[in-house]
């Protein structure tokens, strides 16, 4: 019982990060899985979600913010995807990839701009700031619904993905991106449907991942979204199902190890995984056998 | 134009380079920004190269780069602070248990070599991945190696996280010129020589160059290895450059900007890289400060203009040099004395044209 007691937190609060990593996660597997990029903006655009929230909530009550703020993160991605990478589609990969870290470094620029460097206190958002005792362990609400909420848009995700048209146009693009071109697929409208869900749920993962943190600053956004990543690949690169187990796993493991008072190594382990993972299985827990990543 | 007169001007033009920074040191009072964006320049060349090497030459696309400037920045300031300023250095760990000090020679030496040593063990699983898998991977290896230096177990060696000072530092902007240009001319000659022409090979397509007898593992490692050795040397640099040093500075973000300059210099293009160093720090630093500063020109007070304005302008100019001039400023192709001659040949052969 005293083993439980001392490490339910960690756990929880592991539970609960996965949750949120796994919300961005999603961003980076669907992107990958059709364009083949990297896109180190997505954490840059999970920050930009965050500071919406901040400004917003400021100046209009909470039932308009949270929307704003998906909106606003939504067409953030859009724009990103239409600027940065558009232009670029018949460039080599490498020169897509740097324009996606031109981009984080914009972002993270603009948003030292605005916030004037400062540190922007996020709003508590009640309800899912409010405490909540489970067992012996205190914690607030949002660990108790960042699972859930997780698992409820992924179902949909899924459903969209495998039952519906768009679904249906995205896994082709996903398995050959030429193919489906000629078979009349607009393939510019499937990339846009994906930034648009990728954004929409790293909108969503922020609202639920900065109620932990008491502020954010312009490279809040840069670990999580690193890590989210290091879970996408865990998963399997293209694979949704993958992602969200990947980071379920990297938010429970980086947590008991900051439990077993090993913290300065809680980011190190992922990337430590992330090493092991690519050179032991390259395509990942749920991964096609794809050959071209070693 | 014969080869040896092309070296001669080069040599000269390099002689000229050195007299005008001891002229400017002579003239600007010691603290002026031009000094320190020539200082920061050389040293940001240097590693700019060093990643050029690897990325532009070779084709493998590394973040690794803070990683390995970072063993370097810790490998000269641990091995050359002085024995008698060890107890206040690492006051939290009773002196620490290296109770020697080495020239500053030696320390850039050992920097170089323990970097390259890193890169060596950490190449062995990491350069069989391609393209992006390479990128993340490397860029994890620096995450890694940051967590590991902050180590507080550690902490004898490394004095765990917090700062290291009280090392030798350099006060004339010659010393990191002539480290450096040492360095990247060791990097144009691997460049022109058998191993370079394998390592272009291999960049341009991995599967003719083995079909041709290179041996790919072989040449990545050297690739990998000789450019993390030079990060190292421009790590200790760095330091030296910095006056005291702290693992948490190395972020992955320093790689990006030295990424950023590569690309803006011109992916294969030495001189770009040393071009494109110079105008990132001297904008950055320098000429677009005034953008930092509010500004009112006949009552009419300039919009925007306040704290951070410039580093967003700064981006945005990146943003669109990535996008629209993606061959950088130099491309592939080298600043040489023999293309300025032909350049000038041709503008003439045009004009007569024209007439």
């Amino acid at each position: 019982m005293d083993f439980i007691s001392k490490n339910l937190p960690y756990l929880l609060a592991g539970i609960s990060v996965g949750g949120q990593y796994a919300l961005i996660a999603i961003g980076y597997t669907m992107v990958y899985g059709i364009l083949r990029l990297i896109n180190f903006a997505h954490g840059d655009i999970f920050m930009v979600a965050a500071l919406v929230t901040v400004y917003a909530t400021t100046s209009m009550p909470l039932y308009l913010s949270i929307p704003l703020t998906l909106v606003v993160t939504v067409a953030l991605g859009l724009l990103v995807e239409r600027a940065a990478y558009k232009p670029l589609r018949n460039a080599p990969r490498m020169s897509v990839m740097i324009s996606a870290i031109g981009v984080s470094y914009l972002l993270q620029n603009l948003a030292l701009y605005v916030t004037g460097g400062l540190a922007q206190t996020y709003p508590a958002i009640p309800f899912i700031s409010g405490t909540v005792q489970i067992g012996p362990a205190t914690t607030k609400m949002v660990t108790l619904v960042t699972p859930v909420l997780t698992i409820v848009l992924v179902f949909a995700l899924m459903q969209l993905i495998n039952h519906t048209k768009i679904g249906m146009a995205m896994r082709a693009a996903a398995n050959d991106f030429e193919t489906s071109r000629l078979m009349g697929i607009k393939v510019d409208n499937v990339i846009s449907m994906t930034f648009l869900i990728g954004s929409f749920l790293a909108a969503v993962g922020s609202l639920l991942y900065f109620t932990n943190y008491a502020s954010v600053v312009p490279t809040s956004g840069a670990m999580p979204g690193l890590k989210a990543f290091v879970a996408a690949v865990f998963g399997g690169i293209g694979s949704i199902p993958g992602a969200v187990i990947g980071a379920f796993i990297i938010g429970i493991c980086e947590n008991i190890i900051k439990g077993l008072g090993w913290t300065t190594f809680s980011d190190a382990f992922t990337f430590a995984l992330l090493i092991v993972i690519l050179i032991v299985k390259p395509t990942g827990l749920f991964g096609e056998g794809a050959t071209d990543k070693v | 134009m014969s080869k040896k007169k092309s070296m001669t001007i080069s040599a000269i033009l390099f002689l000229a380079l050195i007299v005008i920074i001891v002229v400017l040191e002579r003239m600007l009072p010691p603290t002026h920004i031009a000094l320190a964006v020539l200082k920061k320049g050389c040293i940001y060349s240097l590693v700019a190269v060093s990643m050029n090497l690897l990325n532009g030459f070779t084709g493998l696309f590394s973040l690794g780069q803070a990683g390995f400037m970072l063993i370097g920045a810790y490998a000269y300031a641990v091995l050359t602070i002085p024995v008698a300023d060890r107890a206040s250095v690492y006051m939290y760990f009773d002196g620490g248990i290296i109770q020697f000090s080495v020239p500053v020679f030696v320390g850039l030496l050992a920097s170089g070599l323990l970097a390259a040593l890193c890169a060596w063990l950490i190449g062995l699983p990491v350069l069989r991945l391609k393209s992006d898998y390479l990128a993340i991977a490397t860029l994890g290896f620096a995450e890694i190696i940051r967590a590991f230096f902050q180590w507080d177990k550690l902490g004898v060696v490394t004095n765990g996280s917090n700062m290291l000072r009280k090392y030798p530092t350099f006060s004339t902007t010659l010393f990191p010129f002539l480290v450096s240009a040492a360095c990247i001319g060791v990097m144009v000659l691997m460049i022109n020589s058998s191993y370079g022409r394998a390592f272009k090979a291999i960049r341009d397509d991995e599967i003719a160059a083995e079909a041709m007898g290179i041996n790919l593992a072989k040449h990545k490692r050297m690739a990998f290895c000789v450019s993390s050795f030079f990060a190292g040397v421009g790590g200790g640099l760095l330091a030296m450059y910095q006056t005291s040093i702290q693992a948490m500075t190395f972020k992955s973000s320093m790689t990006y900007e030295i990424l950023l300059i590569v690309v803006i210099g011109g992916l294969g293009s030495v001189t770009g890289s040393c071009l494109a160093s110079f105008l990132f720090i001297a904008s950055s630093e320098w000429w677009l400060r005034f953008l930092d500063t509010e500004m009112t020109i006949g009552g009419f007070k300039v919009p925007l203009l306040r704290s951070g304005f410039r580093k967003v302008v700064f981006s945005v100019i990146i943003m669109v040099i990535v996008l629209f001039a993606r061959r950088g400023i130099m491309g592939d192709r080298e600043f040489s004395v023999d293309g300025i001659c032909r350049f000038f040949k041709n503008l003439g052969k045009k004009k007569e044209v024209k007439q």
